[in-house]
């Protein structure tokens, strides 16, 4: 088959003993605190914690984004090094430029990794389809719905073709119901590429419903509080969601949560 | 008129506008409401021949001498009589302007350019650009004709000097309003610092350029003006000065009606211009 529909070759995450601290003014705020965390190859794995905890500050250092003060980050067993870029990343916003077409933003990162734009541009092509833009491509991007974009977003992280991809709560900004339908979309394209998946959220329902592990982040500076494996069967659908055990898990993630945010305040 | 007959299938190319996953059309306005869309235009052309009309009545009816304020009719018939000497000296100053302007816009593109990718250029280079723009035309005029002479170098000078600031700080208050999150993720794609500047911060500051061009047009026509009117051998500045000097008042209005001119055409220029460089900007606007 085509190179567009090939599942990709996954990596797993492994960071150890992983500390962050920022310089704010003359004060030294500690954001990550000896970060114990894996992701096996292929799995889908979510990060929760109260907001502002450190999470996208973690994202950062997987991507090569920023260094950390201590600890090792390693990815398919090799270390991380400046200027690596091992990782397919995806933000909240969509980012997507306002003066490219829908597949001109798609094709940026071949682009920028030296591809021709006509190579580039065929490759996109055949991605259009699986992710519902077909009719789209020449289209500017503010023309979208939200949900069509954040698709369009998604479709620029899948293409880049990276054993690993990082969404920071790439959902957010959605209303419920277009939420939902790109959950259950997120899931068809993880299923059909086989990426490894880090994925931030405040969202413990989105959490369970996707994820094979859940990793709970503590009031800053983040530690990891715990560590969950959804032994929900796969392949999932919205129904899961009334499941006996989906409720179990929801309120064990939703008891330990209040309890962080409770400690966020507390030291705010 | 029906709602469906203002909607045409739209072609492969150009902009589709749609919501939902329905069929891409374009919006055709109807003739009402192009009517509606000139309507807007008419106030600014109504106000100027107002002006002019009470003008002619005024100078007529109080029977004011030429000399002193001669009637818009009479500026414009002596313009026709003279217009071989007026085109002389039009061109003469738009070869200026043009040649200022361009080489203006490139100077603008350098340095901002430079001093947007070296921190030490622009912490270095700024406080002196600030305060070359404190430097007063009148004063540097004068003294570009003497260390220049007559010809076009001084005035292309003169232009250059006081139309490049308001673009270099349009361009750099462009370049830093990039997002923070697109820069980031453009490095995480790979992205060299120069990739970067030219995939998303120039594109981004484009808005903010041509907001600087605008501005500059207006002091381009100015700065021409000023430097042929302290010196040079043909341009609307020293005919101004000239057709002053022997009371001829009508053709003084006359230069003074062509400058008008050619700052409108130099704006409707830029905005064509704009339309045609970030035609996303502006199908944007529309919708939102």
């Amino acid at each position: 088959m085509e190179a567009a529909t090939t599942r990709a070759v996954s990596a797993g995450v492994e960071l150890h003993g992983v500390s962050k601290t920022f310089r704010d003014g003359r004060r030294a705020v500690q954001v990550l605190k000896d970060i114990q965390f894996t992701a096996e190859p292929g799995e889908f794995v979510s990060v929760i914690g109260p907001s502002g905890c450190g999470k996208s500050t973690l994202f950062k250092l997987v991507a090569g984004l920023e260094r950390a003060d201590t600890g090792t980050t390693e990815i398919a067993g090799k270390a991380v090094e400046p200027g690596d870029h091992p990782v397919a990343y995806m933000p909240q916003k969509d980012l997507l430029l306002p003066w490219r077409s829908v597949i001109r933003n798609v094709t940026m990162p071949l682009e920028i990794g030296g591809l021709g734009k006509s190579e580039a541009i065929e490759r996109a092509r055949k991605l259009f389809p699986i992710f519902g833009l077909e009719g789209f491509e020449d289209a500017y991007p503010f023309t979208l719905s939200g949900g069509m974009r954040q698709r369009a977003a998604l479709m620029r992280t899948v293409i880049q073709e990276r054993p690993l991809m990082l969404l920071d709560e790439p959902f957010g900004a959605l209303d419920s119901l277009t939420r939902t339908e790109m959950q259950e979309f997120l899931l068809d394209v993880w299923d059909r590429f086989g990426h490894t998946i880090v994925f931030i959220t405040h969202d413990i329902r989105e959490a369970i419903y996707l994820s094979d592990t859940i990793y709970v982040m503590t009031a800053r500076p983040a530690r990891v509080r715990m560590k969950i494996s959804v032994d929900l069967p796969r392949p999932r659908n919205i129904d899961v969601i009334t499941a006996p055990r989906f409720t179990e898990l929801e309120a064990e993630l939703l008891h330990a949560l209040r309890e962080e945010n409770r400690q966020q305040e507390a030291t705010i | 008129m029906s709602v469906i007959s203002n909607i045409r299938a739209r072609s492969a190319s150009g902009v589709a506008t749609a919501d939902g996953a329905a069929a891409e059309v374009e919006w055709v306005p109807s003739w009402s409401e192009r009517r509606r869309e000139a309507m807007v235009y008419l106030p600014g052309l109504l106000l100027p021949i107002a002006i002019l009309v009470v003008w002619q009545l005024y100078v007529s009816a109080a029977n004011v001498s030429p000399t002193v304020l001669p009637t818009p009719i009479r500026i414009v018939t002596q313009l026709y009589e003279q217009r071989e000497i007026a085109w002389i000296n039009t061109a003469q100053t738009l070869e200026e302007m043009a040649v200022g302007f361009v080489l203006s816009v490139i100077v603008a593109l350098l340095i901002a350019f430079v001093m947007d990718n070296l921190r030490w250029v622009r912490n270095a280079l700024y406080p002196t650009l600030i305060a070359s723009q404190t430097i007063p035309v009148i004063a540097i005029a004068p003294l570009m004709i003497i260390w220049f002479g007559f010809g076009l170098l001084p005035k292309v000078l003169l232009i250059v000097l006081v139309t490049f600031f308001p673009i270099v700080v349009a361009l750099l208050d462009g370049f830093a309003a990039t997002e923070r999150e697109a820069m980031d993720l453009l490095r995480t794609m790979g992205s060299s610092r120069l990739q970067t500047f030219r995939l998303v911060r120039f594109p981004g500051a484009l808005p903010n350029f041509f907001t600087g061009l605008r501005i500059s047009a207006t002091y381009a026509v100015l700065a021409a003006i000023f430097a042929e009117y302290v010196g040079a051998y043909h341009g609307l500045g020293i005919w101004m000065s000239q057709s002053k000097s022997s009371f001829r008042t009508d053709l003084v209005f006359g230069a003074i009606g062509i400058c008008a001119l050619i700052s409108i055409a130099l704006f409707a220029l830029i905005a064509i211009a704009s339309r045609f460089v970030m035609p996303w900007h502006y199908a944007a606007r529309r919708k939102g």
